[in-house]
């Protein structure tokens, strides 16, 4: 296990040191500044901005960004959904692949117009070459765009000094989308590509094997959507099984190159930040913090899996390499660990292992990831979240001491603190009530593991897949516990209206909390001032995070990993 | 609104064809163009042009004169694939590792302790076409007595085929199966 720990530093440490450099990039995309990249990415960001009719120089307030925003999703939901449900009548379906049932389409493209990519259906059987390239991966270019560019407009509305507008959504969407996740995907695809993922418009393989039977190989047009998916944090796989799939993650270096791309731009986000408001040293306070959360995380995560399973060491099975159910030998227990800790904490989604199969406590890492949904975060709504947890803590810290809670220089004061508390509370709540409504279905229905199949694993450990499908719903996040059953009209439906709500919420509100910070003038910060760019601030915001945004989940942890730890030990 | 509207329109026609359609060329040329076998998911053929399998996809393999790869959770279905997703500590699941463990004990004529966890376990996707080079040694004898050739010859031929962590420490050291087996019926034709 020795290497493979050392695998685990030295991926965190190669995004961390390349986080930086793009994080500037970015911030000079976001304020049009010159780039290295323009004499390529800039002509498609005009080309589009032209046919879409979009007028760059018209700036928007908090309400009309918002409405642009919405509308743009809506239209978008619409178009993909119409995709999917007639996917038999249109081009590029080698595969035959019947069109997708109305119920599980609303699922599917709600999945993918919020970013959440929870996937019901499995690639290689429910959707044709055209719906994953023009439904799937359409969607997250654009909706990796969306929250990029909320995040942005949050930004400007904390940099402003009595600002009404926050910039133009459609101008922010394509500057994110073509000239961030475009050339880094293209860069990603190719990498990919190199190492096997497959880009091919031709149906499955035929092969008749060594020993004589016929095999049947899905295949299709992989790497595009490999590459974006990670880099989006979008997270849906092209197969069923995500990035286990040999040929969606087919080498150690590919693994390398896609955790990569799921950490990248959410921990470059932070340093935009700093750069835009112009406050570099509260940008490290912020990234501290998260770091600070999530490798004590990935460290715990690895040592479980490192570990192996107490049941199958009982059983005298020789497991000096990890627990390696759900996992393949060419990535390891280790990496499996690093990925599943990153890919929940981002809202990422994509798995390199099977979370269903991982230690109880191991397993409890995801989760944890996905109830605070802050660390890193996904692109754009990770900061936006942080954002709001920023404020709870000046609010809490400003009643400790007994000062005006200020954040850059602005009050904030009982419209901030509500809309903040909307937003944080929404999320625990669709968790919560969500899982409770499927436990009370699940134990009211007689002969229920027969008539529902929703359980694919008995005790406790059926209890986390329901409590991990609502945590993944509302986190926007996309991973599962896969055993769960989910494609029947109760899961489709409620998780559907989960990941819209959870979506739209904690995007709108903190907008419309940074179109009232904007408007505020910025008072100059004085000896007095609370500073937001401290190391006491910054433990505060770690110990407002831990509390707050995990002890509301301590009951059902204890009712699901941590029994099933105790049981197995 | 309606403006809204028709704005929100022109730019999901505009951009669906540009990430859709534009972003996929682009890869799919660069594919034809740098990777063609890569392209097309690293197919091994025989003399015939007909297809062995993929490099890089698990097939089947019971008989015993080839090694065998790690179970599979779908039967080894590359149209259909997934992992078993059982829980630590579902039952059904240590059945399951404990029935492997007999097959394998049976066949090999290996104790439990030899047997390294891969080879009773199931892979993500169903289809790892890995094994640890342990679980290759551990199948070396019973595949050289069917086959009637020295284990001498059969390890060199795993050793021939065992490949490193990448730049030392990404990855685990493995061994391609299918590879492995092919080699083989080259070797002892």
């Amino acid at each position: 296990m020795g290497t493979e720990y050392l695998a685990v530093a030295f991926t965190i440490l190669v995004v961390i040191l390349t986080s930086l450099p793009l994080g500037w990039y970015m911030a000079k995309v976001f304020t049009a500044q010159r780039t290295v990249l323009d004499p390529v990415f800039l002509p498609i960001e005009r080309l589009v901005l032209r046919l879409a009719g979009v007028d760059a120089s018209q700036d928007q307030n908090w309400k009309q960004y918002s409405v642009s925003l919405l509308i743009s999703n809506v239209v978008m939901w619409l178009a993909t959904w119409t995709i999917v449900t007639l996917q038999q009548y249109l081009p590029l379906n080698p595969d035959h692949i019947g069109n997708m049932e109305p119920v599980l389409a609303f699922n599917t493209i709600s999945s993918f117009t919020t970013n959440t990519n929870l996937q019901h259906y499995s690639g290689e059987t429910g959707l044709s070459y055209f719906s994953q390239m023009f439904s799937v991966t359409f969607l997250q270019f654009v909706t990796a765009g969306t929250g990029m560019a909320a995040c942005i407009a949050i930004i400007r509305g904390l940099s402003g000094n009595r600002l009404t507008t926050l910039g133009n959504f459609y101008v922010d969407l394509i500057r994110a989308s073509v000239r961030v996740l475009l050339p880094l995907s293209l860069l990603v695809g190719l990498l990919l590509l190199s190492q096997g993922s497959p880009m091919t418009f031709e149906g499955a393989a035929h092969a008749t094997t060594l020993e004589g039977p016929e095999q049947t190989i899905a295949r299709g047009v992989v790497a595009p959507m490999a590459a974006i998916k990670q880099l989006g944090t979008n997270g849906g796989g092209y197969f069923g099984p995500n990035s286990t799939h040999p040929y969606e993650n087919p080498t150690p270096l590919s693994n390398l190159v896609e955790t990569w791309s799921i950490l990248l731009i959410p921990m470059a986000m932070v340093w935009t930040l700093g750069y835009i408001v112009g406050r570099r040293r509260l940008a490290i306070v912020v990234f501290t913090v998260m770091l600070a959360l999530y490798v004590p995380m990935v460290m715990f995560a690895v040592a479980q899996e490192a570990g192996g399973n107490p049941a199958i060491t009982a059983i005298g099975v020789d497991q000096s390499t990890g627990s390696m159910e759900g996992k393949e030998v060419r990535v390891g227990a280790a990496l499996s660990a690093l990925w599943a800790v990153s890919t929940t904490v981002t809202s990422n989604g994509s798995v390199n292992a099977m979370h269903d199969s991982l230690t109880p406590l191991a397993g409890l890492m995801p989760m944890v990831g996905m109830w605070l949904n802050n660390i890193f975060g996904g692109v754009g709504v990770g900061f936006i979240n942080m954002f709001i947890f920023i404020v709870v803590a000046v609010f809490v810290a400003g009643m400790m001491i007994g000062r005006t809670p200020e954040f850059l220089g602005k009050k904030v004061e009982a419209r901030e603190m509500k809309l903040a508390s909307l937003a944080l509370l929404w999320h625990p709540l669709a968790i919560l009530v969500g899982t409770a409504i499927a436990c009370y279905v699940w134990a009211t229905t007689a002969d229920m593991d027969h008539a529902l199949g929703w359980l694919k694993n008995p005790g406790p450990h059926g209890f986390s897949e329901m409590l991990y499908e609502f945590s993944s719903a509302a986190a926007n996040n996309g991973s599962g516990f896969e055993g769960l059953g989910d494609n029947t009209p109760f899961w489709n439906i409620s998780t559907g209206l989960v990941m819209l709500l959870s979506r739209y919420i904690p995007i709108i509100a903190p907008l419309a909390l940074a179109g009232t910070l904007a408007a505020k003038p910025a008072s100059p910060e004085t000896a007095g001032s609370l500073r937001a760019d401290s190391a006491t601030f910054g433990f505060t915001l770690w110990a407002v995070v831990v509390i707050l945004g995990l002890l509301m989940f301590m009951p059902v942890a204890v009712l699901g990993p941590i029994a099933e730890y105790l049981a197995l030990r | 609104m309606f403006k809204e509207l028709t704005q929100a329109v022109r730019f999901t026609v505009v951009t669906m064809l540009l990430f859709g359609g534009g972003y996929h060329v682009v890869l799919w040329g660069i594919g034809r163009a740098a990777f063609p076998e890569q392209a097309d998911g690293s197919l091994i053929r025989r003399g015939d042009g007909t297809i062995v399998g993929s490099r890089l996809i698990a097939q089947a393999f019971t008989r015993p004169e080839y090694f065998h790869p790690r179970p599979s959770g779908v039967d080894y279905n590359a149209a259909a694939t997934g992992g078993t997703n059982y829980g630590p500590s579902n039952p059904d699941h240590l059945k399951a590792v404990q029935d492997r463990i007999a097959a394998m004990t049976a066949e090999d004529k290996v104790s439990a302790i030899q047997i390294p966890s891969e080879m009773v376990t199931t892979s993500g996707g169903g289809l790892d076409p890995h094994i640890p080079p342990a679980a290759a040694e551990l199948q070396a004898a019973r595949v050289a007595s069917a086959r009637g050739v020295p284990a001498e010859r059969v390890r060199e031929v795993i050793h021939a085929h065992i490949d490193p962590p990448t730049f030392g420490f990404l990855g685990r050291a493995r061994v391609n199966v299918l590879e492995l087996n092919v080699a083989l019926d080259e070797a002892f034709r």
